[in-house]
């Protein structure tokens, strides 16, 4: 049984179609690239699946249960985190105040409105935790407005990877990082644990094929072609439409 | 979960350093301790300002409940009135009927009667833009006035209500002439209030207010149901502000429709606008000032004390509102630095426990 | 019955003429200008003036008013407003709550606190009684100059260069300056205009409405209303909204003077909550 699946998924926007029929699978542990040139509704998707957007037809089904009316803040306690393209943090509050933030949410204490924050163990622990996977120790007293942009992103996926998702949509993680910053963050994308499952957005191709084990292209809002790196890579169709000028260039 | 960290196992000094940090934010700082010594010490230090005094802690209460949304929530309101009002009314009413006659249950009662009707009300609030938000708010504290206005064989109407006679707190002090015990009273309650708004801020849930208001989009991709939070938040700032009308009415044995004026709720935007807002002490210290401004004024110009408060208003916006609160904070920063620096002679020992957390 | 809606009607139509300026600035600038009242309340204190203390004409006085008060809202409009456009609207609200308790005090200091009246001529007293209604002369010129001015701004927003500029600029205000248009002095002559009209209600509807320092927070949330309700994507709207809330306003004072405002606020907030954009405002999907 897929981990996450979309059933006829589709979205109008007035009388543009923005994702038409798409049928997304993606399996439990898949490290999964959805690709597709500008305006082929990958954020349109993405949008869908959180919550963000309602779809004007179809289903998305997530282990199995129906997620389709659930909020986004639901479908997060259900298990399913996303990051943002555009960086979405809590620009006063810093690194550890915003994953404190998270984990006492994820551990029930959120709406606990007596006890001082981090005054559980379980909840350091786990704050410690991901400030060391996401290499954020240094800058963790900081203000997030003033950290460096690659730091940044780090948080941007600390945040999502704090909800403990069993599956977690990055969307464009790398984008705008300077080479210098870049490293390092696909370095903690690899070391993601292998139970999470990871559905990438993504428009580095560099980055999609060292990454993913399969891949679905996205064009026109209809999913176009699905398979492994290599089906794709080798798909005449997908070249014309798509990878050919990329890999041209 | 159990945590399947593929990193270095846990640093302990990380952990007791993240521990330590986090209970930090919440401790008492030094500068806030002298505030409260200060205010308490008012009781002996100005024995001819009780009444003023009293005032000052009724709105630096009510500012303190505005503070909760505004500052903590980002929630515009003008009729912040509403609920100061509707509990000055019940609790004059309880107190008026004999229907409770001890006034610390008495305001509680008023406390939970206006949290209720925020609790009501939060769900028009709540939708909508700033535009909207500014009229239902102000739409319901009028609409209180009126039906205040119109039933005025209950309320007293535009006379207000008389006749209140407020039974001795907990049976022992009543209200006397001099105000000293409505001071003392007020200024229990403010501080009481004051510390559970504190813990508030502190918690958890406190910390995903202030996520919501700087990124909602963000709060609800991490799993926090905005919505509710804001009702929340909506719900104990009415309670608060219901608590200080409650002693508006119980000090004064009065109440009149006034309380749920129009200016009311701009007069306590000023006060926070004063103070600044998102820390607390914003409602207390612009309270302090207002008042003093009040009275200074009134002295001056008894009847056109409004023009003084409009210009004051203009004026902040036009200089930058931010640029305000910016010299507040710096000169908060620096009287803090200086409040430390008193306490690190004084106490040596809890300041090099400090200066460890702080190297990191 | 027919007399309530006559009345209703005028006192609707003075209402859009009061509130028309505030609909278009908040649309135009998405700026919240709690203080229109004010301009409303210069405009009838200076018909008392020139027509009471000076002798000037009633005819003459309500055309004076609305000059008058037009230059001052564009004198406010370039030296004050306009630090204030690109600023949150809790500062807006915080600006023009100030300029509203100066202007009260500051009437109230130079005028006195009491309620004033324009010396109406006789020629406008009294009542017209057509079919058993009873109209009122003054409400019957009310309702004619309200009405041309409604169908003068429909057709000057409609067909002139000027309006069409305006609408553009209320659509979007980026492409609007991208096609070169100057949304500054657009927005500070609409302000003007705005505010004039504001004063002309103000002169006006003295009689009516009653002229006193605490105008511009007594009718404050009658015009709010007005925008909210109408919306501010076009003048319909509000028109409209005005209307409505003119005769539900009289009706309801006529046959449940108990509750009195009660009405018209419970139906605002019930229509905010219904419609958060305005009743009228134009249903565009996303």
């Amino acid at each position: 049984m897929p981990i996450l699946e979309t059933i006829g998924l589709e979205k109008r926007f007035g009388g543009i179609l923005a994702a038409a029929n798409v049928n997304l699978s993606v399996k439990k542990g898949a490290r999964h690239a959805l690709i597709g040139p500008n305006g082929a509704g990958k954020t349109t998707v993405i949008n869908l699946l959180t919550g963000v957007l309602r779809p004007t037809a179809g289903r998305i089904m997530l282990e199995g249960r129906d997620i389709t009316d659930a909020a986004p803040h639901e479908r997060v306690r259900l298990g399913m985190a996303r990051t943002f393209q555009i960086n979405q943090l809590f620009l006063d509050l810093t690194p550890l105040e915003s994953i404190g933030l998270v984990v006492s949410e994820r551990l029930g204490t959120g709406a606990d409105w007596w006890r001082v924050v981090g005054s559980k163990p379980a909840v350091t622990d786990e704050i410690v935790e991901v400030v060391e996977r996401f290499r954020l120790t240094d800058v963790m007293h900081e203000r997030t407005a003033i950290l460096p942009y690659g730091k940044q992103r780090l948080l941007e996926i600390a945040l999502a990877f704090a909800c403990r998702p069993r599956v977690l949509l990055l969307d464009e993680p790398a984008a705008g990082v300077p080479e210098a910053e870049r490293h390092e963050l696909l370095a903690t994308i690899e070391a993601l644990p292998a139970e999470v499952t990871v559905l990438l957005i993504e428009h580095d191709m560099d980055l999609v094929f060292s990454f993913a084990d399969r891949i679905s292209v996205l064009v026109n809002g209809a999913l176009f072609v699905d398979g492994a790196p290599e089906d794709v890579a080798r798909d005449p169709r997908v070249k014309a439409v798509y990878l050919g000028e990329e890999l041209d260039a | 979960m159990v945590t399947t960290s593929a990193t270095a196992p846990l640093t302990p000094v990380l952990a007791d350093d993240v521990a330590a940090y986090l209970k930090r934010r919440s401790r008492w700082s030094p500068l806030e301790v002298v505030f409260w010594i200060f205010a308490f010490a008012s009781i002996w230090l100005f024995p001819d300002k009780y009444l003023i005094l009293k005032d000052t802690a009724i709105l630096a209460l009510f500012a303190l409940s505005l503070d909760l949304i505004l500052g903590y929530a980002g929630i515009i309101s003008l009729g912040q009135a509403a609920f100061f009002g509707i509990a000055g009314y019940f609790s004059g009413l309880v107190a008026k009927y004999g229907l409770i006659n001890e006034p610390v249950i008495a305001l509680v009662c008023s406390g939970v009667v206006a949290a209720a009707l925020g609790f009501v009300t939060s769900f028009l609030v709540l939708r909508g833009s700033d535009l909207t938000r500014l009229m239902v708010t102000l739409g319901v504290s009028l609409m209180l006035g009126e039906v205040a206005n119109r039933y005025a064989s209950i309320t007293g109407g535009a006379d207000g209500l008389q006749g209140v006679d407020i039974a001795p707190v907990l049976g022992r002090w009543s209200f006397d002439l001099y105000g000293h015990n409505g001071y003392v009273y007020c200024l229990i309650v403010l501080f009481v209030c004051f510390v559970i708004a504190r813990r508030i801020v502190y918690s958890p849930f406190g910390l995903s207010l202030r996520s919501l208001k700087g990124n909602a989009l963000r709060a609800a991709a991490i799993g926090i149901p905005v919505k509710w939070r804001l009702v929340a938040i909506y719900t104990v700032s009415a309670g608060f502000a219901g608590i200080a009308g409650a002693l508006l009415t119980q000090t004064t044995a009065f109440c009149s429709l006034d309380v749920f004026s129009l200016e009311r709720s701009a007069d306590l935007l000023l006060v926070l606008i004063i103070g600044g807002t998102g820390y607390l002490y914003g409602g207390l210290i612009g309270a302090v000032i207002y008042k003093f401004l009040q009275d200074w004024i009134a002295t001056l110009t008894p009847q056109y004390w409004q023009f003084w408060i409009g210009l004051v208003l203009v004026v902040i916006v036009l200089v930058g509102r931010e640029r305000v609160e910016g010299w507040i904070a710096a000169a908060r920063g620096s009287v803090a630095r200086l409040g430390d620096r008193l306490w690190t002679r004084i106490r040596p020992r809890s300041a090099a426990l400090g200066g460890a957390a702080d190297g990191d | 019955m027919l007399t309530i809606l006559f009345d209703g009607v005028a006192y609707g139509m003075l209402l859009f003429v009061l509130a028309c300026g505030l609909s278009v600035t908040l649309g135009l600038m998405n700026f919240i200008n709690l203080a229109h009242g004010a301009f409303a309340m210069a405009g009838g204190y200076c018909t008392v003036i020139l027509v009471n203390r000076l002798g000037v004409p009633f005819v003459l006085g309500v055309p004076i008013a609305f000059l008058v008060t037009a230059l001052l809202g564009g004198l406010f409009e370039r030296t004050l407003y306009v630090h204030v456009y690109a600023r949150s609207h809790l500062d807006q609200v915080l600006f023009t709550i100030g300029l509203v308790f100066m202007s009260v005090a500051a009437v109230d200091y130079t005028m006195g606190s009491s309620q004033r009246f324009v010396q109406i001529p006789d020629a406008l007293q009294g009542q017209f009684d057509v079919f058993g209604i009873g109209m009122g002369k003054y409400r019957l010129l009310i309702i004619v100059i309200c009405g041309l001015l409604t169908i003068a701004l429909q057709l000057i927003l409609a067909k002139t260069r000027f309006g069409s500029r305006l609408r553009a600029a209320v659509d979007d205000q980026r492409v609007a300056r991208g096609l070169g248009i100057n949304v500054g002095a657009v927005f500070g002559i609409t302000f003007a205009v705005g505010s004039g009209l504001a004063g002309l209600g103000g002169a006006l509807g003295a009689e009516i409405l009653g002229l006193d320092p605490t105008f511009p927070l007594r009718y404050m949330i009658y015009f709010l209303i007005v925008v909210t309700v109408g919306g501010t994507s076009s003048i319909v709207g509000p028109f409209l909204a005005s209307i409505l809330l003119g005769i539900g306003d009289v009706a309801g004072k006529y046959y449940v003077p108990t509750l009195g405002a009660f009405v018209i606020y419970a139906i605002m907030i019930v229509v905010l909550i219904w419609r958060p954009q305005g009743l009228f405002a134009r249903s565009t999907a996303r």
